[in-house]
């Protein structure tokens, strides 16, 4: 079938604008389908980085353990409850699974903290505050708490505390002056603030406090264990095949982070939907575009074709030549708009600098391979109508034209 | 000299009902090995119809037609075309060359459509033709800028490249002019000589015929002389 390669591709270098068109039709196809692939990848990059890139994207919780249950002798069930006291969960054995977790492939960080609430007041002046006591040296594991300082330094030490800006500003506070610190288990410390941070997320900054491992356990009287481990993944996609992975390897519940962020990914489901429909019309018009193209250009060589057939041309060389035709065509522009795209998203910032007012394009998931594969494929399919339409010609009739 | 072929009866009828045009009328007709014929008649009187037939372009209503101890009515479309490419040969009025390609690779294209390359056998082939015709300083040249005459010439290497049998040609000097004409008749009639290829020659002109040793005259879909 080389020679069937051969005329296929006389046929297209024979008329060079109209093959040009073509290809640049085609090529126009390929460069939106990229550019589209491009932009809602990148606009599911930027959304998760902006939604989920500061969280925990697998949260190991410890479990409130019921109370303990009492039968009486008439077979009633009594639940043992100590009155007063606070139900704080522990994962007592944290020191053991760290090292286990941080092994398992695709774990990034891993931040055993205890969590809490508490007040601060200074002066006359009290808020509620969310305390995060984190292990020195991991407070950024999680949060870049580094990337939001804008005051101080995000390194906690035994009587050190961070805050937002928003609680800073609230209780008049700047770098270096003291507060007190009351938990929700009544112990009082006073804490020097070492750090001013702002996230840009009114919740955070204005409710949420950072202090250091072994100042947690002083506020909630908790000697040893974490109440809760924060992990987080090179890959977020793989967050809920890593938090199985981690159940299964410590016994422990080990909750993704896609838990209870249906709506989210709904979202981004939908917005992915969309890009298929939109890449969809892109190769669809390409479909059509080379079947409109070879059906003109089977039906003005149709004296031709009756020659073919008549020196002894077969219909399936007939039909080879013009799907190797719609092939070259799609190869060619394929090749083309994906070279243009590649070209066109160049200039964007890389997505690990997408910037708030740009469009967030991500270079790296243009699928130029998926493209160019697509529209040799889509192509082919348009070719066979009208290869088909050829290979019917009578040569008798097409030779008299 | 033995029969090449041979059709019986061939009725050709266009169209059904009403507008039913009966071209061939029971027509019968034998050719042997390295004959030359001329085949006249008026236009309409059904010469091209027959030609078609003969070249297996088409089948008779009905009738029966032999060629080379083949029955060509029964044999399916794929014989057909195997059958054509290797024993039957054509050369039209408008010459019908391929424009895009070279008077060379005109003249290969029965060849490589078989062998599915050019193959160097075939390239050597269609040059000595071409030479034979003397084109041999226009065989790279673009069979768009060709004469007419040329073309044609070109036309007659094609038919005989893959060293056919039978060469069916259908008023080959009809566009040419006198001296291009009898250029083209006097190949035919050296080749038909040398290499005992059979030509059957539709044509109106009574000078061309009389180049050719055996005259046919179809009239009203038969044989009338």
């Amino acid at each position: 079938m080389l020679y069937a390669l051969k005329i296929a591709a006389r046929y297209l270098t024979a008329s060079k604008a109209q093959t040009a068109l073509l290809v640049v039709g085609v090529a126009v196809g390929v460069f939106i389908f990229i550019f589209m692939s491009a932009l809602i990848g990148g606009l599911a990059e930027f959304i998760l980085s902006r939604t989920v890139g500061d969280i925990s994207h697998i949260t190991i919780e410890a479990e409130i353990d019921d109370p303990a249950l009492l039968i009486s002798p008439e077979g009633h069930v009594l639940a043992v409850a100590q009155r007063g006291g606070i139900r704080t969960a522990t994962l007592a054995d944290a020191a053991t699974w760290l090292p286990l977790i941080e092994a398992v492939p695709g774990v990034k960080a891993v931040s055993p903290q205890i969590t809490g609430a508490g007040f601060l007041t200074r002066g006359a002046q009290i808020s509620q505050v969310s305390v995060t006591g984190v292990e020195p040296g991991r407070e950024s594991a999680i949060l870049d708490l580094d990337g939001y300082m804008v005051e101080g330094a995000a390194r906690l030490a035994s009587g050190l505390i961070v805050l937002g800006r928003d609680l800073a500003d609230d209780l008049a506070l700047s770098l270096g002056q003291t507060l007190r610190l009351q938990s929700s288990n009544g112990v009082t410390a006073a804490l020097t603030l070492s750090g001013i941070y702002e996230t840009g997320n009114g919740g955070m900054d204005g409710a949420r406090a950072f202090v250091s491992l072994p100042t947690a356990r002083t506020l909630f009287a908790m000697p040893q264990g974490v109440t809760q481990i924060e992990i987080k993944l090179d890959d977020l996609n793989a967050a809920d095949a890593t938090a199985l992975r981690i159940q299964a390897l410590t016994g422990l519940d080990a909750a993704p982070w896609t838990d209870g962020a249906e709506q989210l990914m709904e979202a981004l489901n939908a917005q992915a939907q969309t890009g298929y429909f939109l890449k969809t019309f892109a190769l669809i018009t390409i479909v059509i575009g080379v079947a409109s193209a070879l059906l003109l250009s089977t039906y003005r060589r149709r004296p031709e074709i009756g020659i073919m057939r008549a020196m002894g041309a077969g219909r399936g060389f007939v039909v080879f030549v013009f799907v190797t035709q719609g092939a070259l065509v799609g190869l060619m522009g394929g090749i083309t708009g994906a070279a243009l795209g590649y070209l066109a998203l160049l200039p964007f910032p890389s997505r690990d600098a997408f910037e708030v007012g740009t469009l967030p394009m991500d270079i790296t998931q243009g699928s130029y391979g998926l493209a160019i594969t697509l529209t040799v494929i889509g192509a082919i399919l348009a070719s066979i109508l009208p290869a088909r339409s050829a290979a019917r010609v009578d040569p008798v009739t097409a030779i008299g034209q | 000299m033995s029969t090449l072929l041979e059709v019986r009866n061939l009725v050709k009828t266009f169209g059904t009902g009403d507008v039913a045009t009966r071209v061939l009328r029971g027509m019968s007709l034998r050719l042997a090995t390295g004959e030359m014929a001329a085949l006249l008649g008026p236009s309409g009187s059904g010469k091209s119809t027959l030609l078609t037939i003969l070249g297996t372009l088409m089948k008779p209503t009905s009738g029966s037609f032999e060629m080379l101890g083949q029955d060509l009515i029964t044999s399916a479309d794929r014989e057909l075309t195997v059958f054509r490419n290797m024993h039957i040969g054509f050369v039209f009025q408008f010459h019908n060359l391929l424009p895009d390609f070279t008077a060379l690779e005109n003249v290969m294209f029965p060849t490589a459509v078989r062998e599915g390359r050019e193959t160097p056998t075939a390239r050597a082939r269609g040059r000595e033709l071409l030479v034979r015709m003397g084109l041999a300083d226009r065989i790279n040249f673009p069979s768009a800028n060709l004469s007419g005459g040329q073309k044609q010439r070109v036309a007659v290497a094609r038919a005989l490249m893959n060293a056919p049998e039978l060469v069916l040609a259908d008023e080959p000097t009809g566009n040419l002019d006198r001296a291009s004409a009898m250029q083209v008749m006097e190949l035919i009639d050296q080749i038909n000589r040398e290499e005992g290829t059979t030509f059957l020659i539709s044509t109106h002109d009574e000078k061309i015929a009389s180049l050719c040793r055996r005259q046919l005259v179809v009239g009203d879909g038969v044989l009338t002389g």
